[in-house]
């Protein structure tokens, strides 16, 4: 094929955003809050100039390249852009759907070919992430007092540098059995742990399972639950996405819940938001995503709005306490005012809020492995706005954030702690002696 | 092509700054305006004033046509490399060099954002007063080659106003230096001015030393709806006749409210013929004083409803409708064209009419809101670049807009500059012996004409 074939081909797999394109009046105020421009300063890196470059591919001048990828992968998803926008464009979703076209057109690229195969076979991924846990200690060096550890020696796709969370010994699902009964249930909950916390962060699901036990909940834990299916659909894989939110919504479908809650805003989005939207052109599945999708809660918004978590044997932590507010949680779910009520609940707690609370922590899952260095120059801004609150601890509302600030502070020497915000709650409820 | 100058830039600013990919030109082949672009042949970001006077040097000697671009976020195709050549980005030029407070000036390089330059002069209780809709993202260098203004320009002007130095280079690769610190300056010709909202056709702005004023103790907004246009008028004439020159004295009309409204759900009247915005500032007890008698003026010239903020809050409710305005316009089409003509003052009544019977006539969709203290009028028109015969119509509306605001005694731009957007009408406003005298002052001072060829003043 020569050039114009290609790029007439290339072209196609574009033609249905065609109209989302042209709603970009081009006035660049996406520098202003784009993360990663400020760290590059090219337009090819803020989303002006990768629509630019989607039109460019639509009309012929440019392909969709190996430069293309690389610009395409240049984005964290951190929907700061759309907020800002004046136009109501959605760059994070054209960005998404750039990376499918690019997948067509350019196939997955070796490594990501292996790992999201590995994520596709359940089985495959659980026994390897245990195996993991159970050689964790051999290849991480656990840090002391925190949920960090380091590589003792070079892997591939890691950065010797980057701070990690420690695989777990012993998964959170097999830690628990699949239903948790208490005494006068007042609802029947399903806890959506994702990938992050059941084999790395299971500290997070104990605090989860904790504090909805002691506010009479029964927590049902389907064993079968897999990945939520965003870190494969954010680089494009939309039909392996599909199949993780089709096995979702089976295992999910399959207990009696009057509620499923996630701790952790990227998941909570997927099934709060983004099945119904994946399955938009299957009715059947998208009826199906809705009824999940109405049931689904982040833990921290479900413990204000839904289940009013008692507050009678709220015990002191002493302890200044800022708050992260992930991307996914802030743009995404809109869930901000929630986990600052858990937090200034907590007698003992005096909270700071920091400067640019809800800028992007520079992890975006991946992004943060496959950009180190750049992902590393966004959070020290973060860490540095930590700092500058004087917080013993950071919380957060998602695993993927909590790793990498918990990253940015060791390797900037700052002595914070970076619990989930629920993690608080579960202490301040022990200290209350309420369990 | 010769693409050997291109190694002779990697020499000047290191292969990271130098660009030649297809994917990176593109992405500098066009600005905020819609309609223009062209892929250049090569973008350089360069470091400091010295690498920009060597990029000059091997420009003129392969007659190469340069660029200048800041945030690349004008109105007027100002900064899009429409014969190829270098597009030369100034982002990285961005430091705050010093904020001096006995002199109440900052001297600042040309990349850093305005916003930034406001946060930081803020700690010190001063303002830079030009505040253009993009000043989160416009550059300073930007905003002082293209005279940008913004919603304060009533009683605190344009760009000009503010710039008291530059250090410039030449298309020569000659670094020279205008104006300085001092307040009084009749020292030669006024260069400093010259350069400023050049459009980058004349030199290449390295640093700026620019004035600075206190901040406004306090401020109290108002809002008042007519339901005839020549009362919103008679209102505007009735308060700087007054003698009150309010910071911002915005209006909005009949098409603008209905979208904004539509759009925001602020509160606004749909059957208003217009609405005004009015913020006056200064010391607290003049302030309160200047209000009640803009209250006046306002109910004598038959103001349906006054509304004036009590708190905050409220000054912030005002304020949002009037910042919705143009998004609330861009979300209906795909394509938006923010225009600027400005009419005296008087004149503003006549000429949002004229816009509103032009817009029936070529079945156009315009908004109108702007600075109705200053004349500075923003008729937005949406509609789809992809629609050859919805364009053709649209720039017929335009050329009579524009042609309309001249025969009012008024001009082409109040703030956004020439560029190309605006050039077949330059001649219509100055007359020929006045764009000869234009074009000899350009042709002096870049004889090899390769700086924004073509932009401006047209071909010299």
């Amino acid at each position: 094929m020569g050039i114009e074939a290609i790029n007439a081909h290339d072209k196609e797999l574009l033609t249905d955003i065609q109209d989302a394109l042209a709603n970009c009046m081009k006035c660049g105020n996406c520098q202003a809050v784009c993360p990663i421009y400020k760290e590059i300063g090219k337009e090819s890196a803020v989303a002006r100039g990768k629509l630019a470059l989607m039109e460019g591919v639509l009309s012929g001048k440019v392909g969709i390249t190996e430069h293309f990828e690389e610009l395409m992968g240049l984005c964290l998803c951190c929907k700061a852009c759309a907020a800002n926008c004046p136009c109501g464009v959605k760059p994070d979703e054209l960005v998404i759907r750039a990376r499918q076209a690019i997948m067509k057109a350019r196939g997955l690229g070796p490594i990501k070919t292996g790992v999201f195969k590995l994520l596709s076979n359940r089985p495959l991924f659980d026994f390897s992430l245990r195996m993991a846990g159970l050689f964790s200690p051999l290849s991480f060096k656990k840090l002391p007092g925190r949920m960090a550890a380091v590589a003792r020696f070079p892997m591939p796709g890691l950065d010797v540098k980057k701070v990690m969370a420690p695989m777990a010994a012993t998964p959170l699902r097999s830690k628990y059995s699949e239903v948790i009964k208490v005494k006068n249930p007042k609802m029947r909950v399903g806890f959506f742990t994702g990938c992050t916390i059941n084999y790395m962060y299971t500290d997070i699901g104990d605090s989860v399972i904790n504090v909805l036990k002691y506010n009479d909940v029964e927590v049902v834990i389907p064993k079968n639950q897999h990945c939520c299916g965003t870190p494969v659909s954010v680089y494009g894989d939309q039909e392996r996405a599909k199949v993780f939110a089709r096995h979702l919504i089976d295992v999910f479908e399959d207990y009696k819940l009057d509620y499923v809650v996630a701790a952790c805003g990227t998941c909570t989005e997927a099934l709060k938001l983004e099945y119904p939207h994946w399955f938009a052109d299957d009715p059947q599945m998208k009826a199906r995503a809705e009824k999940l999708a109405k049931k689904t809660y982040e833990i921290s918004e479900f413990l204000v709005d839904v289940l009013k978590f008692k507050k009678d044997k709220l015990g002191t932590v002493n302890e200044t306490v800022t708050l992260h507010d992930s991307c996914h949680m802030a743009r995404g779910i809109h869930v901000t005012k929630q986990p600052r009520e858990v937090l200034k609940a907590i007698p003992g707690i005096k909270f700071v809020d920091m400067k640019d609370s809800d800028r992007c922590c520079g992890s975006a899952g991946s992004f943060s492995m496959a950009h180190y260095d750049l992902s590393r120059d966004i959070n020290d801004k973060k860490v540095a706005n930590i700092k500058a609150t004087g917080a013993g601890a950071c919380a957060v509302s998602c695993p993927a954030c909590r790793m990498h600030i918990m990253d940015g502070l060791v390797q900037n020497q700052v002595d914070t702690d970076v619990p989930h915000v629920v993690q608080l709650l579960d202490r301040s409820y022990k200290a209350g002696k309420a369990y | 092509m010769n693409k050997a100058y291109v190694d002779e830039l990697i020499k000047i600013v290191g292969e990271e700054y130098v660009l030649t990919s297809i994917e990176d030109l593109h992405c500098y082949s066009y600005d905020a305006t819609p309609g223009y672009s062209n892929m250049p042949e090569v973008v350089v970001r360069p470091a400091n004033a010295k690498e920009v006077s060597e990029i000059l040097k091997v420009a003129t000697k392969n007659q190469i046509p340069v660029y200048t671009r800041g945030s690349g976020t004008n109105l007027s195709a100002g900064c899009v490399p429409m014969k190829g050549g270098i597009v030369l980005v100034m982002t990285r030029l961005n430091k705050l060099l010093e904020i001096d407070l006995e002199n109440l000036v900052a001297v600042a390089e040309p990349g850093l954002v305005v916003a930034e330059l406001n946060t930081a002069v803020a700690k010190h209780g001063l303002i830079y007063p030009p505040d253009p809709g993009t000043v989160a993202t416009a550059s300073l260098g930007g905003t002082i080659s293209e005279n940008a203004g913004g919603l304060r320009g009533l009683k605190y002007g344009v760009s000009k106003h503010y710039v008291m130095g530059l250090e410039v280079v030449l298309s020569t690769g000659e670094i020279i230096k205008t104006g300085g610190k001092n307040v009084k300056d009749v020292s030669g010709y006024d260069l400093t001015k010259l350069f400023t909202g050049a459009e980058g056709t004349l030199g290449i702005i390295t640093k700026a030393i620019v004035k600075l004023v206190p901040a406004p103790e306090a401020r109290k907004s108002m809002m008042a709806i007519f339901k005839d246009l020549d009362d919103a008028g008679k209102a505007v004439s009735g308060i700087i006749a007054a003698k009150i020159i309010p910071a911002t004295l915005e209006i909005m009309d009949n098409a603008s409210i209905r979208t904004t409204e539509d759009y925001a759900h602020v509160g606004l009247p749909l059957d208003a013929e217009a609405v005004l915005l009015i913020e006056v500032d200064g010391i607290k007890e003049v302030v309160e004083k200047e209000a009640a008698k803009v209250i006046a003026v306002l109910k004598e010239n038959n103001a349906a409803e006054v509304h004036m903020a009590k708190d905050d809050a409220e000054r912030d409710k005002i304020w949002a409708a009037r910042r919705a305005a143009l998004p609330a316009l861009a979300k209906l089409r795909p394509t938006t064209f923010v225009e600027d003509a400005t009419v005296p003052r008087s004149k503003v009544p006549d000429f949002l009419k004229a816009v509103s019977r032009i817009s029936k006539k070529y079945n156009v969709t315009v908004g109108t809101f702007g600075h109705a203290g200053d004349g500075n009028m923003h008729p937005t028109i949406v509609c789809d670049l992809r629609d050859k015969e919805e364009m053709k119509n649209v720039y017929k509306a335009m050329d009579e807009m524009f042609t309309e605001a001249i025969n009012l005694g008024g001009t082409l731009s109040g703030e956004h500059g020439i560029g190309l957007g605006k050039l077949p009408w330059m001649e219509k406003q100055h007359g020929p012996q006045a764009m000869n005298a234009m074009r000899s002052i350009k042709r002096a001072l870049d004889p090899a004409l390769i700086l924004n060829p073509g932009k401006l003043l047209g071909e010299c």
